[in-house]
């Protein structure tokens, strides 16, 4: 079996957001990128499925600039077999990334996708469905466990109420949650591996996906301001305050 | 112009959520259309000609739809899609689920999680866990979009439209449900249209004293119970109470934050309620950044005396 990975690159999560005063956009120069926590996830989940002797190849896949190699290293030295760079230097819209993965299906024929259920700056939470829909395979949201016999795989969904559960025949899309997994860090040693595994470069342009975007972002600025609070000492004064000045009990 | 909604209901009663993403679509201007799936949903649909600004519901009743899987419930939406320039849903685990699908089939973005509708064709949505806020503009002929159901407040239950059945059969290739676990109710209040929300932390230390420590004192004030992250990774709350980037995001009026250090992915989820009191220990957490009352305490001291003084 074949898995495909789909990884993003993206502002590392203990950094902090900076807002251009402008309104144009995220300051993100000179600032750490990472792997989306999520895909880091899903790349963990498809090592496993290796490991358990489910899966015989990993690819990961990204699309974005030249720099996104490195996320791909990242996942090659978690334990992925090969990885392919679409490069695309303006932003990529979910619909484009969909297609572009789409395509990558249809060449490298996958019969499994795993990848995050949302990336953590654009919060879009979008490709994966849009991926499944596509190529017209089942789909699997917020996984957090995932077991697969012969070409059937259950998966336990982190779902509004609770946990549900349902199966797919294979070929299919999975999008993870949280606590799928807890990924594994890269041993000195895997890095270094990493440098000399196959990565295939592709311009997205050959591909033949539309990549202007769809939705114009007008502008993206700070949230208001919570007016700041104050300190109470006591438990009465507490009870107090949100009785007679929040009036909320 | 006008605007479908898909409904969010659990067979018998119709979800809150939906009589929000009702009050959203109103401010497009456009007649709203409410379609149900499911299979044996009278209840739902009945519930659903009673909400105030909407003139049809209409009802996809088959086996396929019964458990929500997002393939099915998509193609109903998309069988019908053609009539519509608006089509949304909450941004609820069922509703984001399939809507990317809808959009992805008619060859348009969506836009996530909108918390304020400018005009029929500008929206605002968060990104970066609530870091910014981003005002879009879709430049398609069709609108698909989620609801922060936080951001807005339900219609009232005043109308009383029409309800037509519309025929539907599935050909996409789907998952098949297996089985159902509901969480463990939180005294029974549901967590994302709460008054208050009495939220705990990896402080609660397990899930034992979670419940002695936080239950009685949501009991008293009528809450829902919430959960940081680290309090349902380390197993003191299921997973749907966690509330943040990656849970829920929810606005009640009093949200009480308990031995929770207030990491921004927990602050997208909750920073927008009315009134924000922490109990901490440590004077520097930030989450009295956003607190309007923070009192520097023993979780296992201040919680109790707080039950006792209500
Ligand atoms: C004019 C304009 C300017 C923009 N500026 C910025 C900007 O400065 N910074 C910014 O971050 N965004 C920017 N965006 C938004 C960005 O291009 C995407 O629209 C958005 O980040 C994608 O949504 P998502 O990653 O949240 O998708 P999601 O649907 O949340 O992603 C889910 C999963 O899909 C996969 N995936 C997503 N993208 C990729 C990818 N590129 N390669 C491989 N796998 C992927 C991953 O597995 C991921 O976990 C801009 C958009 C526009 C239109
Ligand atoms: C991609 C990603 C997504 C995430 N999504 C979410 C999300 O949706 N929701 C979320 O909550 N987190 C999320 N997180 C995790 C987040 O970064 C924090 O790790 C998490 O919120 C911490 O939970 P906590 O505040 O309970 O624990 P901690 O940060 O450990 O804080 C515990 C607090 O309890 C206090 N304390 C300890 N003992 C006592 C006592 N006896 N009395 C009083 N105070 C005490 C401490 O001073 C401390 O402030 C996400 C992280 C990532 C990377």
């Amino acid at each position: 079996m074949k898995i495909f990975v789909p990884v993003k690159r993206v502002l590392d999560a203990n950094v902090a957001v900076r807002v251009r005063p402008d309104g144009s956009g995220v300051d993100l120069a000179n600032l750490k990128m990472s792997m989306n926590p999520f895909d880091e996830i899903a790349v963990e989940e498809a090592i496993r499925l290796k490991e358990a002797g489910k899966a015989e190849t990993i690819t990961a896949v990204s699309i974005g600039p030249t720099q996104a190699v490195d996320t791909l290293r990242s996942a090659l030295a978690m334990g992925a077999d090969a990885a392919i760079l679409v490069r695309a230097d303006g932003p990529v819209e979910p619909l484009a990334v969909a297609r572009i993965l789409k395509a990558l299906v249809e060449r490298d024929q996958p019969d499994l996708i795993i990848m995050g259920k949302q990336a953590i700056d654009g919060d879009s939470g979008q490709v994966a469905q849009m991926l499944s829909a596509l190529v017209g395979w089942p789909q699997a949201t917020y996984a957090s466990k995932v077991e697969i016999e012969g070409t059937a795989v259950r998966v336990t969904r982190e779902v509004d109420g609770g946990l549900e559960t349902i199966e797919m025949d294979l070929p299919a899309v999975i999008s993870t949650d949280l606590r799928l997994n807890t990924p594994r860090y890269a041993s000195l040693p895997n890095v270094m591996k990493a440098k000399k595994k196959p990565l295939e470069e592709i311009d997205a342009a050959s591909l033949g996906v539309a990549l202007e975007p769809t939705l114009k972002i007008a502008s993206t600025l700070p949230p208001p301001a919570r007016k700041s609070g104050s300190k109470v000492e006591t438990v009465a004064q507490l009870v107090d305050k949100l009785k007679n000045e929040a009036r909320v009990i | 112009m006008t605007t479908l909604i898909l409904a969010e209901h659990d067979n018998t009663a119709l979800l809150g959520a939906t009589a929000r993403t009702v009050a959203a679509a109103k401010n497009i201007g456009a007649p709203i259309h409410v379609l149900i799936t499911g299979h044996g949903v009278s209840a739902a649909a009945n519930a659903a000609a009673k909400l105030d600004g909407v003139e049809k519901v209409l009802v996809a009743d088959h086996e396929s739809l019964a458990h929500g899987a997002a393939e099915p419930v998509s193609e109903a939406i998309l069988a019908i899609a053609a009539a519509y320039e608006h089509i949304a849903a909450p941004a609820t685990t069922f509703g984001k689920s399939a809507m990317p699908r809808v959009a992805a089939l008619l060859g348009v973005m969506q836009v996530s999680d909108v918390t304020k509708i400018l005009s029929p064709s500008s929206f605002e949505r968060p990104v970066y866990a609530g870091a910014a806020i981003e005002t879009v503009e879709a430049t398609a002929d069709k609108v698909v979009f989620t609801v922060r159901t936080s951001a807005f407040d339900g219609v009232a239950e005043t109308g009383s439209a029409s309800i037509e059945p519309v025929g539907f059969s599935p050909t996409a290739r789907t998952s098949r449900f297996v089985s159902r676990e509901s969480a463990a109710g939180g005294g029974g209040v549901d967590l994302s249209s709460a008054k208050v929300v009495v939220s705990g932390g990896r402080a609660l230390g397990s899930a034992e004293q979670f419940t002695e420590i936080l239950t009685p004192l949501a009991e008293k004030l009528g809450a829902a119970l919430g959960a940081s992250r680290a309090a349902v990774d380390a197993g003191y709350a299921p997973n749907d109470w966690q509330i943040g980037q990656t849970g829920k995001v929810v606005a009640p009026d009093l949200y009480i934050a308990i031995g929770i250090s207030g990491a921004i992915q927990h602050l997208a989820g909750m920073k927008n309620s009315k009134v924000i009191v922490a109990i901490d220990k440590d004077p520097e957490a930030p989450i009295f950044s956003v607190a309007d009352y923070g009192l520097v305490a023993d979780i296992f001291e201040a919680v109790p005396e707080l039950t006792k003084a209500l």
